[in-house]
Protein backbone atom coordinates (compact mmCIF):
# COMPACT_ATOMS: atom_id res chain seq x y z
CA UNK A 1 0.00 0.00 0.00
CA UNK A 2 2.58 2.59 1.17
CA UNK A 3 4.78 1.47 -2.12
CA UNK A 4 6.40 4.64 -3.39
CA UNK A 5 8.03 4.58 -7.18
CA UNK A 6 11.16 6.39 -8.04
CA UNK A 7 9.69 8.92 -10.95
CA UNK A 8 11.89 11.64 -12.81
CA UNK A 9 10.42 14.91 -13.84
CA UNK A 10 10.03 16.01 -17.65
CA UNK A 11 7.95 18.65 -17.69
CA UNK A 12 6.07 21.02 -15.38
CA UNK A 13 2.31 21.64 -16.10
CA UNK A 14 -0.36 24.08 -14.73
CA UNK A 15 -1.98 23.45 -11.47
CA UNK A 16 0.33 21.93 -9.74
CA UNK A 17 0.86 18.70 -11.70
CA UNK A 18 3.88 18.04 -14.00
CA UNK A 19 4.47 14.88 -16.81
CA UNK A 20 7.31 12.14 -14.79
CA UNK A 21 8.67 8.78 -16.25
CA UNK A 22 9.50 5.43 -14.28
CA UNK A 23 11.33 3.37 -16.54
CA UNK A 24 9.56 3.47 -19.97
CA UNK A 25 6.07 4.81 -18.43
CA UNK A 26 4.67 8.45 -18.46
CA UNK A 27 2.71 9.57 -15.64
CA UNK A 28 0.64 12.72 -14.87
CA UNK A 29 1.55 13.64 -11.11
CA UNK A 30 0.88 16.03 -8.66
CA UNK A 31 3.36 18.21 -7.41
CA UNK A 32 1.85 20.18 -4.62
CA UNK A 33 3.51 18.08 -1.48
CA UNK A 34 6.87 19.12 -2.38
CA UNK A 35 7.48 22.61 -3.11
CA UNK A 36 10.12 23.60 -5.51
CA UNK A 37 10.26 20.88 -7.74
CA UNK A 38 12.16 20.71 -11.44
CA UNK A 39 12.46 19.38 -14.38
CA UNK A 40 15.11 16.50 -14.12
CA UNK A 41 14.03 16.05 -10.34
CA UNK A 42 14.32 12.84 -8.95
CA UNK A 43 10.85 12.20 -7.06
CA UNK A 44 8.87 9.43 -5.34
CA UNK A 45 5.64 9.21 -6.21
CA UNK A 46 2.85 7.46 -3.93
CA UNK A 47 -0.73 6.97 -5.34
CA UNK A 48 0.14 9.86 -7.84
CA UNK A 49 1.73 12.31 -5.87
CA UNK A 50 5.12 13.05 -5.64
CA UNK A 51 5.94 12.86 -2.10
CA UNK A 52 9.71 13.74 -1.55
CA UNK A 53 12.63 14.47 -3.66
CA UNK A 54 15.42 11.18 -3.71
CA UNK A 55 18.73 12.76 -3.23
CA UNK A 56 21.77 10.84 -4.33
CA UNK A 57 23.58 10.61 -1.10
CA UNK A 58 22.87 7.47 1.25
CA UNK A 59 23.04 9.52 4.37
CA UNK A 60 26.17 8.94 7.21
CA UNK A 61 24.47 6.47 9.38
CA UNK A 62 24.58 4.46 6.44
CA UNK A 63 28.02 5.13 5.14
CA UNK A 64 28.82 4.30 8.51
CA UNK A 65 27.55 0.96 9.17
CA UNK A 66 28.59 -0.53 5.95
CA UNK A 67 32.04 0.30 7.23
CA UNK A 68 31.41 -1.87 10.26
CA UNK A 69 29.64 -4.79 7.85
CA UNK A 70 32.66 -5.27 6.22
CA UNK A 71 34.68 -5.53 9.05
CA UNK A 72 32.21 -8.03 10.77
CA UNK A 73 32.26 -9.96 7.23
CA UNK A 74 35.97 -10.43 7.12
CA UNK A 75 39.05 -9.50 5.26
CA UNK A 76 38.05 -10.60 1.85
CA UNK A 77 35.62 -8.22 1.56
CA UNK A 78 37.69 -5.17 2.06
CA UNK B 1 31.29 10.67 0.00
CA UNK B 2 30.53 7.34 -1.95
CA UNK B 3 29.94 4.07 0.51
CA UNK B 4 32.58 1.49 -0.04
CA UNK B 5 30.82 -1.95 -0.16
CA UNK B 6 31.24 -4.40 -3.13
CA UNK B 7 30.14 -3.71 -6.70
CA UNK B 8 27.91 -6.83 -6.97
CA UNK B 9 24.55 -7.05 -5.95
CA UNK B 10 24.81 -10.71 -4.57
CA UNK B 11 28.12 -10.12 -2.92
CA UNK B 12 26.74 -7.56 -0.85
CA UNK B 13 23.89 -9.73 0.09
CA UNK B 14 26.96 -12.52 1.15
CA UNK B 15 28.27 -10.07 3.03
CA UNK B 16 25.38 -8.69 4.78
CA UNK B 17 24.16 -12.05 5.35
CA UNK B 18 27.96 -12.94 6.82
CA UNK B 19 27.69 -10.06 9.11
CA UNK B 20 23.94 -11.20 10.35
CA UNK B 21 25.30 -14.45 11.22
CA UNK B 22 28.35 -13.20 13.07
CA UNK B 23 26.35 -10.99 15.33
CA UNK B 24 23.27 -12.78 15.98
CA UNK B 25 24.54 -14.61 19.14
CA UNK B 26 21.27 -14.32 20.71
CA UNK B 27 17.45 -14.83 20.36
CA UNK B 28 16.06 -11.55 18.82
CA UNK B 29 12.33 -10.75 18.35
CA UNK B 30 12.34 -8.09 15.15
CA UNK B 31 9.07 -6.96 13.50
CA UNK B 32 8.33 -5.65 10.32
CA UNK B 33 5.95 -2.94 10.53
CA UNK B 34 5.63 -2.50 6.67
CA UNK B 35 3.84 -4.43 4.21
CA UNK B 36 5.66 -3.61 1.53
CA UNK B 37 8.94 -4.81 3.76
CA UNK B 38 6.80 -8.09 3.90
CA UNK B 39 6.30 -8.57 0.20
CA UNK B 40 10.39 -7.59 -0.14
CA UNK B 41 11.46 -10.07 2.28
CA UNK B 42 9.49 -12.65 0.92
CA UNK B 43 9.54 -12.26 -2.74
CA UNK B 44 13.20 -11.78 -2.25
CA UNK B 45 13.92 -14.89 0.16
CA UNK B 46 15.40 -12.99 2.81
CA UNK B 47 14.02 -15.36 5.81
CA UNK B 48 16.63 -18.52 4.15
CA UNK B 49 19.70 -15.66 5.09
CA UNK B 50 19.12 -14.93 8.04
CA UNK B 51 20.48 -17.07 11.15
CA UNK B 52 18.37 -19.27 13.39
CA UNK B 53 18.59 -16.74 16.12
CA UNK B 54 16.95 -14.11 14.77
CA UNK B 55 12.71 -14.46 14.56
CA UNK B 56 11.26 -12.09 11.92
CA UNK B 57 7.30 -11.42 12.41
CA UNK B 58 5.22 -9.02 10.32
CA UNK B 59 3.16 -6.47 12.05
CA UNK B 60 0.09 -4.37 11.27
CA UNK B 61 1.56 -2.36 8.23
CA UNK B 62 -0.72 -3.07 5.90
CA UNK B 63 -3.91 -0.81 5.78
CA UNK B 64 -6.24 -2.98 4.28
CA UNK B 65 -5.63 -5.50 6.79
CA UNK B 66 -6.15 -3.61 9.92
CA UNK B 67 -9.21 -1.59 8.38
CA UNK B 68 -12.38 -2.75 10.68
CA UNK B 69 -15.26 -5.34 8.99
CA UNK B 70 -17.51 -2.27 9.94
CA UNK B 71 -16.09 -0.09 7.74
CA UNK B 72 -15.35 -2.38 5.08
CA UNK B 73 -19.49 -2.36 5.85
CA UNK B 74 -20.06 1.31 5.32
CA UNK B 75 -18.36 1.11 2.21
CA UNK B 76 -20.48 -1.31 1.07
CA UNK B 77 -23.57 0.63 2.03
CA UNK B 78 -22.73 3.53 0.37
CA UNK B 79 -21.89 1.54 -3.18
CA UNK B 80 -26.01 0.29 -2.66
CA UNK B 81 -26.74 4.26 -2.83
CA UNK B 82 -28.51 5.64 -5.63
CA UNK B 83 -26.80 7.91 -7.67
CA UNK B 84 -23.29 7.17 -6.16
CA UNK B 85 -19.78 6.10 -7.48
CA UNK B 86 -17.73 4.43 -4.93
CA UNK B 87 -13.56 4.96 -5.41
CA UNK B 88 -10.93 3.23 -4.16
CA UNK B 89 -7.43 2.00 -4.14
CA UNK B 90 -7.39 -1.32 -5.31
CA UNK B 91 -6.90 -4.26 -2.62
CA UNK B 92 -10.15 -2.68 -1.26
CA UNK B 93 -12.63 -4.17 -3.34
CA UNK B 94 -12.07 -7.58 -2.59
CA UNK B 95 -11.85 -7.55 1.54
CA UNK B 96 -15.17 -8.89 3.17
CA UNK B 97 -17.58 -7.27 4.96
CA UNK B 98 -19.50 -8.81 7.27
CA UNK B 99 -21.87 -9.63 3.98
CA UNK B 100 -20.26 -8.57 0.37
CA UNK B 101 -17.33 -7.10 -1.08
CA UNK B 102 -17.23 -3.93 -3.09
CA UNK B 103 -16.26 -6.49 -5.86
CA UNK B 104 -19.20 -8.49 -5.55
CA UNK B 105 -21.16 -4.86 -5.50
CA UNK B 106 -20.51 -4.03 -8.45
CA UNK B 107 -21.23 -7.50 -10.41
CA UNK B 108 -24.75 -6.47 -9.23
CA UNK B 109 -24.91 -3.01 -11.00
CA UNK B 110 -22.88 -0.49 -8.25
CA UNK B 111 -21.05 2.17 -9.51
CA UNK B 112 -17.44 0.82 -7.50
CA UNK B 113 -13.79 1.92 -9.58
CA UNK B 114 -10.14 1.66 -9.13
CA UNK B 115 -8.46 4.57 -8.73
CA UNK B 116 -4.38 4.45 -8.34
CA UNK B 117 -4.25 8.43 -7.69
CA UNK B 118 -6.71 10.32 -5.11
CA UNK B 119 -6.87 12.58 -8.18
CA UNK B 120 -8.64 10.25 -10.21
CA UNK B 121 -12.02 10.56 -7.73
CA UNK B 122 -11.68 14.45 -7.64
CA UNK B 123 -11.61 14.35 -11.76
CA UNK B 124 -14.68 11.73 -11.59
CA UNK B 125 -16.71 14.25 -9.43
CA UNK B 126 -15.59 17.33 -11.61
CA UNK B 127 -17.23 15.47 -14.49
CA UNK B 128 -20.22 14.21 -13.62
CA UNK B 129 -21.60 17.17 -10.90
CA UNK B 130 -24.65 14.77 -11.03
CA UNK B 131 -23.49 11.76 -9.30
CA UNK B 132 -22.26 11.48 -5.77
CA UNK B 133 -18.53 10.36 -5.66
CA UNK B 134 -16.95 8.71 -2.50
CA UNK B 135 -13.52 8.10 -2.18
CA UNK B 136 -12.72 5.49 0.36
CA UNK B 137 -9.35 6.44 1.84
CA UNK B 138 -7.66 3.96 3.48
CA UNK B 139 -3.71 4.05 3.93
CA UNK B 140 -1.07 5.57 6.51
CA UNK B 141 0.89 8.46 6.89
CA UNK B 142 2.23 8.17 3.36
CA UNK B 143 -1.41 8.15 1.56
CA UNK B 144 -3.69 10.79 3.81
CA UNK B 145 -1.95 13.85 2.11
CA UNK B 146 -2.83 12.87 -1.06
CA UNK B 147 -6.35 12.38 0.46
CA UNK B 148 -6.30 16.01 1.94
CA UNK B 149 -4.87 17.44 -1.18
CA UNK B 150 -8.11 16.77 -2.94
CA UNK B 151 -10.25 17.77 0.11
CA UNK B 152 -8.71 21.14 -0.46
CA UNK B 153 -9.55 21.09 -4.10
CA UNK B 154 -13.04 19.91 -3.52
CA UNK B 155 -13.82 23.13 -1.14
CA UNK B 156 -11.54 25.63 -3.40
CA UNK B 157 -14.02 24.06 -6.42
CA UNK B 158 -17.31 24.18 -4.18
CA UNK B 159 -17.29 20.45 -5.35
CA UNK B 160 -20.44 19.58 -3.32
CA UNK B 161 -21.18 15.76 -5.05
CA UNK B 162 -17.69 14.63 -3.61
CA UNK B 163 -17.18 12.89 -0.28
CA UNK B 164 -15.02 10.91 1.46
CA UNK B 165 -15.10 7.38 3.70
CA UNK B 166 -12.25 8.33 5.75
CA UNK B 167 -10.70 5.57 7.21
CA UNK B 168 -7.43 7.14 7.63
CA UNK B 169 -5.00 5.73 10.14
CA UNK B 170 -1.65 6.67 11.92
CA UNK B 171 1.47 4.40 12.56
CA UNK B 172 2.94 5.40 15.46
CA UNK B 173 -0.14 5.09 17.69
CA UNK B 174 -0.17 1.38 16.93
CA UNK B 175 3.45 0.93 18.00
CA UNK B 176 2.79 2.53 21.26
CA UNK B 177 -0.38 -0.40 21.92
CA UNK B 178 1.89 -3.51 20.36
CA UNK B 179 5.16 -1.94 22.43
CA UNK B 180 3.12 -1.67 25.69
CA UNK B 181 1.50 -5.31 24.93
CA UNK B 182 2.60 -8.03 27.06
CA UNK B 183 1.69 -10.90 25.31
CA UNK B 184 3.81 -9.29 21.68
CA UNK B 185 7.41 -8.77 23.28
CA UNK B 186 9.11 -7.00 20.70
CA UNK B 187 13.44 -6.50 20.80
CA UNK B 188 13.35 -4.66 16.99
CA UNK B 189 11.16 -2.66 14.73
CA UNK B 190 11.94 -2.02 11.16
CA UNK B 191 10.03 1.06 10.48
CA UNK B 192 8.29 1.84 7.51
CA UNK B 193 9.99 3.98 4.95
CA UNK B 194 7.42 5.52 3.33
CA UNK B 195 5.41 6.73 6.47
CA UNK B 196 8.21 8.19 7.66
CA UNK B 197 8.86 10.23 4.38
CA UNK B 198 5.83 11.99 5.74
CA UNK B 199 6.16 11.63 9.30
CA UNK B 200 10.14 12.20 10.19
CA UNK B 201 11.93 10.23 12.67
CA UNK B 202 10.56 12.28 15.67
CA UNK B 203 7.31 10.65 16.44
CA UNK B 204 9.48 7.08 17.06
CA UNK B 205 11.47 8.55 19.97
CA UNK B 206 9.42 6.65 22.69
CA UNK B 207 10.17 3.43 21.21
CA UNK B 208 13.67 2.97 22.20
CA UNK B 209 13.21 5.61 24.86
CA UNK B 210 10.20 4.71 26.68
CA UNK B 211 10.22 0.62 25.52
CA UNK B 212 13.96 -0.18 25.05
CA UNK B 213 12.69 -1.44 21.50
CA UNK B 214 15.77 -1.53 19.06
CA UNK B 215 14.63 0.58 15.41
CA UNK B 216 15.77 1.51 12.10
CA UNK B 217 13.97 3.36 9.36
CA UNK B 218 14.45 1.02 6.27
CA UNK B 219 14.12 0.95 2.54
CA UNK B 220 12.79 -1.20 0.84
CA UNK B 221 15.06 -3.63 -1.14
CA UNK B 222 17.11 -6.64 -0.17
CA UNK B 223 20.57 -4.62 0.47
CA UNK B 224 18.37 -2.12 2.59
CA UNK B 225 16.40 -4.80 4.90
CA UNK B 226 19.40 -6.61 5.36
CA UNK B 227 21.11 -3.87 6.78
CA UNK B 228 18.63 -2.73 8.69
CA UNK B 229 18.55 -6.23 10.47
CA UNK B 230 22.66 -5.44 11.22
CA UNK B 231 21.80 -2.34 12.72
CA UNK B 232 18.86 -3.22 15.02
CA UNK B 233 20.46 -6.85 16.04
CA UNK B 234 23.74 -4.32 16.50
CA UNK B 235 21.49 -1.96 19.01
CA UNK B 236 20.00 -4.87 20.80
CA UNK B 237 23.63 -6.48 21.47
CA UNK B 238 25.02 -3.05 22.86
CA UNK B 239 22.09 -2.21 24.67
CA UNK B 240 21.52 0.98 23.23
CA UNK B 241 18.34 1.49 21.75
CA UNK B 242 17.67 3.98 19.09
CA UNK B 243 16.21 5.21 15.93
CA UNK B 244 18.84 4.46 13.02
CA UNK B 245 18.30 5.97 9.87
CA UNK B 246 19.20 3.99 6.45
CA UNK B 247 17.17 5.34 4.39
CA UNK B 248 18.39 8.77 3.95
CA UNK B 249 18.04 9.00 0.45
CA UNK B 250 14.18 9.85 0.94
CA UNK B 251 13.55 10.15 4.95
CA UNK B 252 14.13 13.53 5.90
CA UNK B 253 14.95 13.59 10.03
CA UNK B 254 11.63 16.00 10.09
CA UNK B 255 9.74 14.31 7.27
CA UNK B 256 7.71 16.11 5.04
CA UNK B 257 6.26 19.36 6.42
CA UNK B 258 4.72 20.42 3.38
CA UNK B 259 2.77 17.19 3.18
CA UNK B 260 1.87 17.04 7.21
CA UNK B 261 0.74 20.71 7.02
CA UNK B 262 -1.74 19.69 3.88
CA UNK B 263 -2.85 16.93 6.82
CA UNK B 264 -3.03 19.22 9.60
CA UNK B 265 -5.19 21.63 7.91
CA UNK B 266 -7.98 19.19 6.93
CA UNK B 267 -7.38 16.25 8.90
CA UNK B 268 -7.52 15.66 12.97
CA UNK B 269 -6.60 12.70 14.95
CA UNK B 270 -9.43 10.70 16.92
CA UNK B 271 -9.77 6.87 18.70
CA UNK B 272 -9.87 3.93 15.97
CA UNK B 273 -10.26 0.21 15.49
CA UNK B 274 -7.79 -1.68 14.17
CA UNK B 275 -8.63 -5.26 12.81
CA UNK B 276 -6.88 -7.34 15.44
CA UNK B 277 -5.79 -4.53 17.77
CA UNK B 278 -8.78 -3.24 18.82
CA UNK B 279 -9.78 0.71 19.59
CA UNK B 280 -6.88 2.70 19.56
CA UNK B 281 -6.42 6.01 21.13
CA UNK B 282 -5.52 8.85 18.86
CA UNK B 283 -4.90 6.45 15.77
CA UNK B 284 -7.45 7.68 13.14
CA UNK B 285 -8.18 10.59 10.94
CA UNK B 286 -11.15 12.16 10.37
CA UNK B 287 -12.06 15.56 8.78
CA UNK B 288 -11.54 18.95 10.34
CA UNK B 289 -14.80 20.69 11.71
CA UNK B 290 -14.21 23.21 8.71
CA UNK B 291 -14.50 20.17 5.91
CA UNK B 292 -17.36 18.24 7.35
CA UNK B 293 -19.69 18.71 4.45
CA UNK B 294 -17.08 16.14 2.71
CA UNK B 295 -17.50 13.48 4.76
CA UNK B 296 -19.81 11.07 3.49
CA UNK B 297 -20.62 9.21 6.86
CA UNK B 298 -22.26 12.53 7.89
CA UNK B 299 -23.33 13.59 4.47
CA UNK B 300 -25.10 10.33 3.83
CA UNK B 301 -26.34 9.06 6.59
CA UNK B 302 -24.47 5.33 6.91
CA UNK B 303 -23.18 4.27 10.29
CA UNK B 304 -20.06 1.86 10.96
CA UNK B 305 -20.82 -0.33 13.23
CA UNK B 306 -18.81 -2.49 15.09
CA UNK B 307 -18.99 -6.47 13.64
CA UNK B 308 -17.17 -9.16 15.31
CA UNK B 309 -14.33 -10.92 13.22
CA UNK B 310 -15.21 -13.89 10.57
CA UNK B 311 -15.44 -16.82 12.47
CA UNK B 312 -11.78 -18.75 12.90
CA UNK B 313 -9.96 -16.02 11.46
CA UNK B 314 -6.96 -15.13 13.39
CA UNK B 315 -5.86 -11.85 11.47
CA UNK B 316 -5.83 -10.36 14.99
CA UNK B 317 -2.92 -12.32 16.00
CA UNK B 318 -1.10 -12.60 12.81
CA UNK B 319 -1.18 -8.48 13.03
CA UNK B 320 0.34 -8.99 15.99
CA UNK B 321 2.94 -11.18 15.08
CA UNK B 322 1.95 -13.40 17.99
CA UNK B 323 1.02 -16.72 15.12
CA UNK B 324 2.17 -17.22 12.15
CA UNK B 325 -0.28 -17.35 9.19
CA UNK B 326 -0.20 -21.54 8.66
CA UNK B 327 -1.01 -21.81 12.42
CA UNK B 328 -4.54 -20.40 11.84
CA UNK B 329 -7.11 -23.06 10.59
CA UNK B 330 -8.42 -21.63 8.23
CA UNK B 331 -5.13 -20.82 6.37
CA UNK B 332 -4.69 -22.33 3.25
CA UNK B 333 -7.90 -24.80 3.33
CA UNK B 334 -10.87 -22.52 3.87
CA UNK B 335 -8.74 -19.18 3.17
CA UNK B 336 -6.54 -18.53 0.28
CA UNK B 337 -6.20 -15.15 -2.26
CA UNK B 338 -8.83 -16.81 -4.79
CA UNK B 339 -11.61 -17.18 -1.48
CA UNK B 340 -10.14 -14.78 1.26
CA UNK B 341 -11.58 -15.10 4.79
CA UNK B 342 -9.99 -12.52 6.82
CA UNK B 343 -7.90 -9.50 4.99
CA UNK B 344 -4.38 -10.64 5.46
CA UNK B 345 -5.34 -12.84 2.94
CA UNK B 346 -6.87 -10.26 0.47
CA UNK B 347 -4.55 -7.54 0.33
CA UNK B 348 -1.19 -8.47 -1.58
CA UNK B 349 0.50 -6.91 1.14
CA UNK B 350 -0.95 -9.56 4.01
CA UNK B 351 1.53 -11.74 5.62
CA UNK B 352 -0.87 -14.61 5.05
CA UNK B 353 -1.10 -13.98 1.07
CA UNK B 354 2.81 -13.22 1.28
CA UNK B 355 3.16 -16.81 3.23
CA UNK B 356 0.71 -18.09 0.42
CA UNK B 357 2.11 -16.78 -2.39
CA UNK B 358 5.75 -17.52 -1.42
CA UNK B 359 6.10 -20.55 0.80
CA UNK B 360 3.46 -22.74 -0.32
CA UNK B 361 4.86 -25.79 -1.44
CA UNK B 362 7.96 -25.87 0.61
CA UNK B 363 6.47 -25.92 3.97
CA UNK B 364 3.63 -28.51 4.52
CA UNK B 365 2.91 -28.03 8.22
CA UNK B 366 -0.10 -26.20 7.63
CA UNK B 367 -2.08 -28.81 5.06
CA UNK B 368 -4.82 -29.68 8.18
Amino acid sequence: MCLAVPHRIIALRAANRALALAGAVETEIRTDLVPGLGEGDLVLVHAGFAIERLLPEEGEELERLWEEVRELAGPQTR
Amino acid sequence: MQVRRPDDRRERIRVLSEALMGLADRPVKVMEVCGTHTVSIFRQGLRALLPPTVELVSGPGCPVCVTSQGEIDAAVALARLRETTVATYGDMIRVPGSGTTLEEERSRGADVRVVTSADQALSMARSDRNRNVVFVAVGFETTAPATAAIVIDAWREGLDNFMVLNLHKSVPPALEALASDPEVKLDALLLPGHVSVITGMEPYRFLPEKYGIACAVAGFDAEDIMLALVEVIKQVREQKPRVASLYGRAVRPLGNAEARSAMERVLTLKDASWRGLGVIPSSGYSLREEFSRFDAIDRLGITVSSTPPPKGCMCGDVLKGLIDPPSCGLFGAYCTPAHPVGPCMVSTEGSCAAFYRFLRGRRTDWEH
